[in-house]
């Protein structure tokens, strides 16, 4: 691990501004996801910011009805909620399928949201990845993709985004909350957080550099049965394949969001009216255009198949 | 394009390869030459280990784990993957289990840390301890002091109502049963493959105070 300094911010402004002043600065929450890279040297900050004493570690009732998240409260604080797990089970659902318990203890809101990509050339330093090393290729495009994206994926990238939690945020219709070092405040929609690799495959989402991650914000429940179904090669304590964040209502009209199949949350709103009527149809919509590689093609029929065991759970 | 299995390394890495596969395997790729490092950055941190305040200056890269392990000797918590993905190194901070490989030793100011060395005794054993020997809940016993920390602190948070994966129902209060402990503890791996035996003693261990 390379050498750094480390400080403990008291409030988000001073800790986005220690970021933003510093270079090569980044902050520090769980630490579970930047120590990993860290210890690797895919990650080589000069400087840590750690965020954990600038409060926002509360759930609290939004005036429209809604829930905001502060983005320092732990994955385990979140999934066990009350009213998370009453009005917004598939987001629970979707925290407890992921890592473990002794992770999620420590994994933050906005650390889980940040988490990089699981590409097995990305953490092998001696491998081309252009999103580790832009402009090195990408050793992952011929070689072992079985993991890795199938949609969204571009010539220098086909990394997934590898989350569970955002999967059901997206679905919810989540919004991000952030604190920019001069100050200024933003709403990020779900739906515009997460970038896609385009020829720019290192930068992962919109935030820029000392922005900070204050909040996120669930809009008034839905109602619906909530169903967050993850599947993977072993059954506990391993990334997704495909994941599916699904909210069904008595109509049987729903919302759907795929996890596992793209660098970011999947999800297709104007395709989703189908899914009741001629799911295969609107099926074959979400996923137009995907680009899937000979060993990943079996993500799209598995995402199908996922999202019809979902179905088939729905009580009447 | 790179293919598969072609090798990304600079001309450097592989001149120092050359004369040391040790040093090729723990140089990184990044084709830039290494400046001599600074002095490590050092800053005291306080805590409190096993219910007894500890101090120590630690360079800032030192985890929670090496804190441990290699500054208070206490080398009942084990070192497995150093990377979140086995639970050797599980120990409990207030209150709640964590992984110490994947946590700064700085980011505990002020914490309370228990290990295995405080929660029993050879002379009095907690009761977790007391069950894994009963029921061999172990074999080589690497994973062991992982286990039982974890184990211990899964029965809180089942007594704190956090729910998972396996639950029906996830606003229901969560019960203990093996399929609930396989799942919370599936953060712990074992090599021996004790799994069994380990979900017998935490079974027990439940009943015993319930
Ligand atoms: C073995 C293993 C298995 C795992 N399995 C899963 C899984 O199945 N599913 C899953 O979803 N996840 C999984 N994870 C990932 C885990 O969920 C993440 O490591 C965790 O959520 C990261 O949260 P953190 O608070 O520790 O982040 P950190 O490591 O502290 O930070 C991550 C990044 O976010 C930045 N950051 C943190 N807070 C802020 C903020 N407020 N504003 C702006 N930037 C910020 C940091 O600078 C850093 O770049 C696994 C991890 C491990 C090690
Ligand atoms: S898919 Fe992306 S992350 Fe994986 S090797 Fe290629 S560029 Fe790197
Ligand atoms: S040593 Fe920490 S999880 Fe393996
Ligand atoms: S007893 Fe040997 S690893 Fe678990």
């Amino acid at each position: 691990m390379k050498s750094f300094t480390y400080e403990r911010a008291r409030t988000p402004a001073e800790a986005a501004a220690s970021v933003a002043k510093i270079p090569g600065a980044k902050f520090l929450a769980g630490g579970t996801n930047l120590l990993d890279l860290m210890k690797l040297e895919i990650e080589t900050p000069t400087h840590l910011v750690d965020v954990q004493d600038i409060g926002l570690d509360t759930i609290e009732d939004t005036a429209e009805g809604g829930l905001r998240i502060g983005a320092l409260v732990s994955n385990t604080a979140l999934a066990s909620d009350k009213r998370v797990r009453r009005d917004y089970g598939v987001l629970s659902r979707a925290i407890v399928a992921g890592a473990s318990g002794q992770l999620r203890n420590k994994a933050t809101t906005a650390g889980n949201l940040l988490q990089r990509t699981r590409c097995s050339y990305f953490y092998d330093t001696n491998m081309a990845c252009n999103k580790r090393q832009p402009g090195s290729g990408c050793a992952a495009i011929q070689g072992f993709s079985r993991q890795l994206a199938v949609i969204g994926t571009s010539d220098s990238c086909i990394a997934t985004y590898p989350g569970d939690m955002a999967i059901a945020l997206r679905v919810l219709d989540a919004t991000i909350g952030t604190v920019k070092p001069d100050g200024a405040t933003r709403t990020i929609p779900m739906a515009d957080f997460h970038r896609l690799p385009g020829d720019t495959p290192q930068i992962d989402n919109v935030l820029e550099r000392g922005e900070l991650i204050t909040h996120v914000d669930l809009p008034r429940p839905i109602g619906g049965q909530h169903f967050y179904k993850k599947v993977r090669d072993r059954a506990s304590y391993a990334f997704a394949l495909v994941s599916v964040a699904a909210v069904i209502q008595p109509d049987g009209k729903m919302r759907a969001a795929f996890g596992g199949m793209a660098p970011k949350p999947w999800r297709v709103e104007a395709a989703e009216a189908g899914l009741h009527e001629d799911r295969a149809a609107a099926m074959e919509t979400i996923f137009a255009g995907a680009r899937p590689t000979e060993e990943n093609a079996f993500k799209i029929p598995l995402a199908q198949r996922a999202l019809a065991s979902v179905v088939a759970q729905t009580r009447s | 394009m790179n293919g598969k299995g072609e090798l990304a390394v600079s001309r450097r890495g592989v001149i120092v390869g050359g004369t040391s596969a040790v040093a090729l395997a723990s140089l990184p790729a990044t084709g830039q030459e290494r400046v001599p490092a600074k002095a490590p950055a050092a800053i005291p941190v306080k805590f409190e280990v096993n219910g007894k305040p500890v101090e120590l200056t630690l360079d800032t890269r030192t985890t929670l784990l090496d804190a441990l392990r290699e500054h208070l000797k206490l080398t009942g918590t084990k070192k497995g993957c150093d990377h979140g993905q086995c639970g050797a190194c599980t120990v409990i901070v207030n209150g709640q289990r964590i992984n110490s490989c994947l946590s700064l030793a700085v980011q505990h100011q002020g914490d309370k840390v228990k290990t295995i060395e405080g929660l029993g005794t050879p002379e009095k054993l907690h009761p977790m301890q007391a069950a894994f020997i009963k029921h061999d809940g172990y074999q080589c016993g690497y994973c062991t002091p992982g286990q039982i920390c974890s184990a211990v602190a899964v029965l809180d948070e089942i007594r704190a109502g956090v729910p998972s994966h396996v639950q029906d129902d996830i606003t229901a209060r969560p019960s203990v049963n093996a399929d609930e402990l396989r799942e919370r503890m599936s953060g712990n791996i074992c090599r021996c493959g004790a799994y069994s035996n380990i979900a017998e003693a935490i079974l027990e261990t439940a009943g015993a105070k319930a």
